[in-house]
């Protein structure tokens, strides 16, 4: 098993809190895993993104020409990214900012890619916590993917807050299931 | 047995994890981005470990207060990235000439000048070829991922002190910034004693004077034939690792991240059946030139170097003088914040390969 992770959005959105939490559960659950942050100056607003790759091998480069998977918060990195993933490869899309019905080549794109639009900002929102979209993305990508398991997030998730931030790891859960449960109702995982 | 702790950390996380490791008892530091983690991490962990940690007023101070710190045989250590590197290489020199084992980090990022903040590996020259006034070297080390820089973080305290040397830990950006696996594992680092030798107080025996200033011209000739024996004792301590078969075509030669790019990009090529092999300079200085010359002697076919590196050829002139004219030595340039994809080394590689007309096996 390997998965070449690229998560791409605004810098804001928790694009690099993501990845790294993606990066940690997956060490808990005995992969082999890198994550590289894009590394520059960058800036709340400007486009950011990172890459996750989790392997059961030895993992050589840690970057991506082609990866095997996306998470696409934002339509810039959809334009960006897409182009780039593997044939057959799945992109999780933040369906409030890249809208289906406005991608000009959607059936091209499916045919090729499985795509799961996701409406992670609304989701986020229905908790009153629109700054949890990333999670409730993290969410469907525990779902799709079946790398890790709920406790390995939980256990990840609870080591990067730490004591300081305790208090945000329910609403984080909630998310995360938001994300994970909209995947079980509107796609087919097998 | 307990198992070790195993975290997800930064390559510069590593760096500190390993000096702590090794019971590192001074940092002095002055920010500089991409290292800034080695200095925040320090800064929470030495003082409770009864260790100093202080940030300096410029790159200048930081490292005559470990040349100070040194002087009494205290394990020391500091970091920086490339502009705050040349900025130390003035008591590099006099380190070096007072035979003090200190420990340097140098993350690269882009130069010349000022440069920028992306990734780099500039400083191979200035790492290896003594990079202050005077003949002298460090012990260059360079690490390919978190697990090593912890491990030789640490072993470069021992290396400081078994040939009172300093010893540089060279590291690019992208390193430095990724995070990956590191088992912080319990390392056996061995001590020499400062006693017999540092400023450690002068009761009972006779005081104890360090100076780099030799006029009497027998006396500095002295001292330079004994730094230079030093130097070529340090031959024993080359690392390095190879991945070669009987009839490779072309061997990739790369350090740091650029030879995990390079890993990549062979193993890939070898799953199809091309004939290509790997060799990693661990040890920059002192580099491995003997390992390499013998693969190049003892190829049975005509063997192809390629060099990439994240600066514009600087580790190809040691390779093209390990390999003294019996092979043919390519360089790739890539200037910093030009990073390649494997895929890119992959289509340099099948170039080199066509051009020595080898066939798929």
């Amino acid at each position: 098993m390997r998965l070449e992770l690229i998560i791409a959005g605004f810098g804001g959105q928790g694009v690099l809190f993501t990845g790294n939490l993606i990066a940690q559960a997956s060490m808990l659950a005995d992969y082999h895993v890198t994550y590289l942050p894009v590394y520059g100056p960058e800036m709340r607003g400007g486009t950011c993104n990172c890459t996750v790759v989790i392997s059961k091998k030895t993992i050589a480069s840690p970057l991506v020409l082609n990866p095997s998977f996306l998470i696409i918060l934002n339509l810039p990195s959809f334009l960006k990214f897409l182009p780039r993933l593997k044939n057959k490869g799945k992109a999780i899309i933040n369906s409030d900012l890249v809208k289906p019905e406005e991608i000009d080549n959607l059936e091209v794109l499916q045919k090729k890619h499985k795509l799961y639009f996701v409406p992670v900002n609304s989701l986020a929102e229905s908790l009153g916590k629109p700054m949890l979209a990333n999670i409730c993305a993290l969410g469907a990508f525990y779902k799709i993917s079946k790398i890790f398991s709920k406790q390995n997030f939980e256990e990840a998730l609870k080591y990067m807050l730490g004591e300081s931030k305790a208090h945000l790891i329910e609403p984080n859960l909630k998310a995360f299931e938001l994300g994970s449960k909209y995947i079980e109702e509107h796609y087919q995982i097998r | 047995m307990k198992k070790d702790k195993k975290i997800l950390a930064k390559g510069v996380e590593a760096i500190v994890f390993g000096a702590l490791e090794a019971e590192c008892k001074c940092y002095f530091g002055y920010p500089i981005t991409p290292q800034n983690d080695i200095p925040e991490l320090m800064s929470r962990e030495l003082p409770k470990r009864g260790g100093v940690f202080l940030q300096a007023e410029s790159e200048l101070a930081a490292i005559n207060m470990i040349l100070g710190a040194c002087a009494t045989g205290a394990r020391a250590m500091t970091s920086s990235s490339s502009p705050g590197i040349s900025l130390m290489c003035e008591s590099f020199s006099y380190l070096a000439a007072l035979e003090f084992p200190a420990v340097v980090v140098n993350v690269m990022r882009g130069g010349p000048g000022l440069g920028g903040i992306e990734t780099s590996q500039g400083d191979y020259f200035q790492a290896t070829k003594g990079s202050g006034h005077g003949d002298f070297r460090f012990l260059v080390l360079a690490p390919s991922n978190a697990q090593e820089a912890y491990e030789l973080t640490a072993k470069a305290f021992e290396l400081a002190e078994k040939y009172r040397n300093p010893v540089m830990v060279l590291l690019d950006a992208i390193l430095g910034q990724m995070k990956e696996p590191l088992v912080l594992k319990k390392l056996k680092i061995k001590k020499y004693p400062p006693e017999t030798w540092a400023l450690t107080g002068a009761k009972g025996r006779n005081s104890r004077f360090f100076r780099s200033l030799f006029l009497d011209a027998e006396e500095l000739k002295q001292h330079n034939l004994k730094l230079m024996k030093k130097y070529q004792s340090m031959q024993k301590e080359i690392r390095y690792e190879a991945k070669i078969e009987e009839g490779d075509m072309v061997l990739v030669v790369a350090f740091g991240s650029m030879a995990r790019l390079a890993n990549e990009a062979i193993e890939d090529l070898r799953n199809k059946g091309y004939q290509v092999g790997y060799f990693r300079p661990i040890t920059l200085y002192p580099f491995p030139y003997k390992p390499l010359k013998e693969i190049v002697t003892q190829a049975k076919k005509p063997l192809k170097i390629l060099v990439p590196e994240q600066n514009c050829g600087q580790m190809v002139e040691d390779v093209k003088l390990a390999v003294e004219g019996k092979a043919e030595v390519i360089s790739l340039p890539y200037p910093p914040s030009v990073v390649p994809f494997p895929e890119d080394l992959k289509k340099e590689i099948k170039k080199c390969l066509n051009l020595s007309k080898s066939r798929k096996v």
